[in-house]
């Protein structure tokens, strides 16, 4: 047994001990692996009807993931433009989405964490009332706000501003807000917390020998907050190429998120594979930009838990 | 040496909120001069060497750094730099960038900087050391590492604020003699904060010996320990014996006090209390464990103190004798040891004897805590 399980069951005895082990192992294996490990055994089959299933023609096939890139077979394009589109359209969003986020996050990291006093608490908790609000109804306000009539419109065309209602849902400018609201705090708490154990006085330090604020931040904050950075990345990021909800009320009607066509093909076509396969690509493709950009900076996958 | 750059405080106040940090604390300190704040934890030194580098600003009153004042100028542009209690040096730069980290903000080139801070590396003893990170550096190396990377900014005015308090006794008595050559040779002027008399001491051309937010004595290491001007200064600075009493005759610069326990004796007045006590005024005397001598039993006088010996022990040098003393407080005498018989007086009745010149008077007051 290695040591840290001996330290585990000394720890909390045999009894409990076993329990709490069980009771992790059934979470990350009953109810994690082994369902993505039948997802992934559905994206290589065949969509049959029940009957067929087990027949000779179930049998494993690339043909799912053909159809993502070349489309149905026979069709008039080369490729599978409409929803290739979509994918990357997805991918490109969600690093805005999560660039975006960081922007906003960073500065109200930094203040709550190297500020003192009451203040503080109820600024935290201002921000994280809203989330007590489930997250369509976050997302139909946000219509409310952004809608052609909504409140926004009607300030700016009221202000004078604007001519006509600008349509924010069609530019998907509402899907962004939500997007990006949706998932502040993610951000917000793993870089408050690296911040917050910064020694406030190598910023002063820095500050004594003559650095701007912008300096300090570039050398002594940012890559100590590195860590944090990347867990509230990373999660944001996830998260935002994952989302359906918001893409679903928010986005305008010609813009697709992956996900919806994801959720069309176990839905609306019934065709399971066809979906799980579609679901395969986004994770693996996600997973892998995510280790791509941390090998960029430099990041470590055990600074993520930090 | 009067090159460098000196620093005033002018009716220096600090205030948080209700609570007075520093109050009223004119101090000038010259050019060139190694200078210590000495006093106990929490009597506000951090808080005057924060006010001088430019992160607090006064409540009232003046800093004046080379004359100017520094009223509204930030820290990042007074000549000053700042080597903090804990060091702060950088955790995930390598040792030279953290050397040189003020020549990477005026946007000097790479080997510009690595240059510098070689040299500065060979200055502190720790050549080729340059591309560790701090956390592979002992405790005194990084030590020098926040002396160099401070010196590296080529500032007026250094402040230390109690660099060597996370050291270990030997290496500290070490690194004293060690900042005080490189301020020698760098001739630049030092602040210097401490809680440690025998730093202050060893280090400091002056000292101001600081109480509770009030700067109580100015003077060199000489001056604090033999001529101390309050009751604090002379409990803090040093072991010394307190006897309490009454003035009860002012004779020229001496004066006669009727002491609680050991009868009348003459000392000196302090010189900062000349012409200040007068007959019946509390005071306190006071008198190092060194300045006493055996007296011949049965000796009396105003220059003589008997009374019951608690316990000896021999310390090499001395002998230490501890006595009954005065308010419940042991009066220690140290007798040096000069390779001649010693017996043991614990238990008797002993007499010993001082010379006026060696003890001091001053206004009661409030003693150190121990
Ligand atoms: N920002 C602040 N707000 C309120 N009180 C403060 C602040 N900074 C310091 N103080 C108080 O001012 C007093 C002096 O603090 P300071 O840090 O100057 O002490 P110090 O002499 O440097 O002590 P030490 O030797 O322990 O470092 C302390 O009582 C402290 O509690
Ligand atoms: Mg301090």
């Amino acid at each position: 047994m290695p040591s840290f399980l001996k330290e585990f069951f000394k720890r909390n005895g045999t009894g409990m001990g076993s329990l709490m082990l069980g009771l992790v192992l059934f979470w990350t294996i009953g109810l994690i692996i082994l369902p993505q490990l039948s997802m992934l055994d559905f994206s290589f089959r065949p969509n049959l009807p029940p009957p067929e299933i087990g027949g000779p023609k179930d049998v494993y096939t690339l043909e799912n993931y053909k159809y993502l890139i070349y489309g149905p077979e026979g069709g008039s394009q080369d490729y599978n433009a409409v929803d290739l589109k979509v994918f990357f359209r997805t991918l490109v969003a969600a690093v805005c989405v999560t660039v975006f986020n960081l922007i906003l996050c960073y500065p109200i990291a930094y203040y709550l964490a190297q500020t003192k006093g009451n203040h503080i608490r109820i600024f935290a908790l201002m921000l994280i009332i809203p989330y007590w609000i489930n997250e369509i109804l976050r997302a139909f306000a946000l219509r409310i706000i952004f809608g052609e009539t909504g409140v926004l419109n009607n300030m700016l065309v009221g202000l004078g501003i604007f001519d006509t209602p600008f349509d924010f849902i069609r530019n998907d400018i509402a899907l962004y807000a939500g997007l990006g609201y949706a998932y502040i705090l993610l951000m917000i708490f793993p870089i408050y917390n690296v911040i917050e154990s910064l020694d406030r006085n190598q910023i002063e330090a820095a500050r004594d020998m003559g650095a701007s604020w912008t300096k300090i931040h570039r050398r002594v904050v940012i890559p100590y907050a590195k860590p944090g950075i990347s867990s509230g990345c990373t999660m944001v990021f996830m998260l935002s190429a994952g989302a359906l909800a918001a893409p679903q009320i928010l986005g305008g009607p010609s813009s697709l998120w992956f996900t919806q066509l994801i959720y069309q093909q176990f839905n609306d076509n019934s065709d399971w594979p066809q979906g799980a396969a579609y679901a395969v690509v986004l994770l693996v493709t996600c997973i892998l930009l995510v280790l791509a950009v941390m090998r960029l900076f430099k990041v470590n996958m055990g600074d993520i838990g930090k | 040496m009067s090159a460098g750059v000196g620093v005033n405080l002018e009716n220096l106040w600090i205030r948080f909120g209700d609570f007075v940090a520093v109050r009223d604390a004119n101090v000038n300190i010259n050019g060139g001069d190694f200078f210590s704040f000495l006093g106990p934890s929490g009597c506000g030194k951090t808080t005057i060497l924060r006010a001088v580098s430019g992160f607090l600003e006064p409540s009232d009153g003046k800093v004046l750094i080379g004359g100017n004042d520094m009223k509204g100028i930030g820290p990042n542009k007074r000549p000053t730099a700042l080597i903090f209690q804990n060091l702060a040096l950088f955790p995930l730069m390598k040792i030279w960038e953290n050397i040189t980290f003020s020549m990477e903000i005026k946007g000097a080139s790479a080997k510009e900087r690595r240059k510098r801070a070689d040299e500065l590396l060979d200055m502190i003893a720790l050549p080729g050391q340059g591309d560790k990170l701090p956390s592979e550096l002992s405790g005194g190396q990084r030590q020098r590492v926040a002396i160099a990377r401070a010196l590296c900014a080529e500032p007026d005015v250094l402040l230390l604020d109690e660099p060597l308090s996370a050291l270990d006794l030997k290496l500290r008595q070490h690194m004293r003699t060690e900042l005080r050559e490189i301020q020698q040779r760098v001739g630049i002027t030092f602040i210097y904060i401490t809680h440690d008399q025998g730093e202050a001491l060893t280090m400091s051309d002056n000292i101001a010996v600081m109480k509770a937010g009030v700067i109580d004595q100015i003077g060199d290491g000489k001056t604090i320990y033999n001529d101390p001007s309050t009751a604090f200064a002379a409990s803090f600075v040093g072991e010394n014996n307190v006897f309490r009493g009454k003035v009860k005759r002012i004779m020229g610069e001496e004066a006669l006090i009727q002491t609680n326990r050991s009868g009348e004796l003459v000392a000196r007045i302090s010189s900062a209390n000349q012409g200040r006590m007068k007959e019946g005024d509390a005071a306190m005397m006071f008198i190092r464990p060194e300045a006493f001598a055996l007296a011949p039993a049965g000796a009396s006088g105003d220059h003589f103190v008997t009374a019951k010996v608690n316990h000896e022990e021999f310390e090499g040098n001395v002998f230490n004798i501890f006595m009954e003393g005065d308010g419940g407080k042991e009066l220690k005498v140290s007798i040096p040891n000069l390779g001649q018989s010693f017996e043991d007086h614990t238990g008797q009745n002993i007499t010993l004897e001082y010379e006026t010149k060696n003890a001091v008077i001053v206004p009661a007051g409030e003693l150190a805590a121990e």
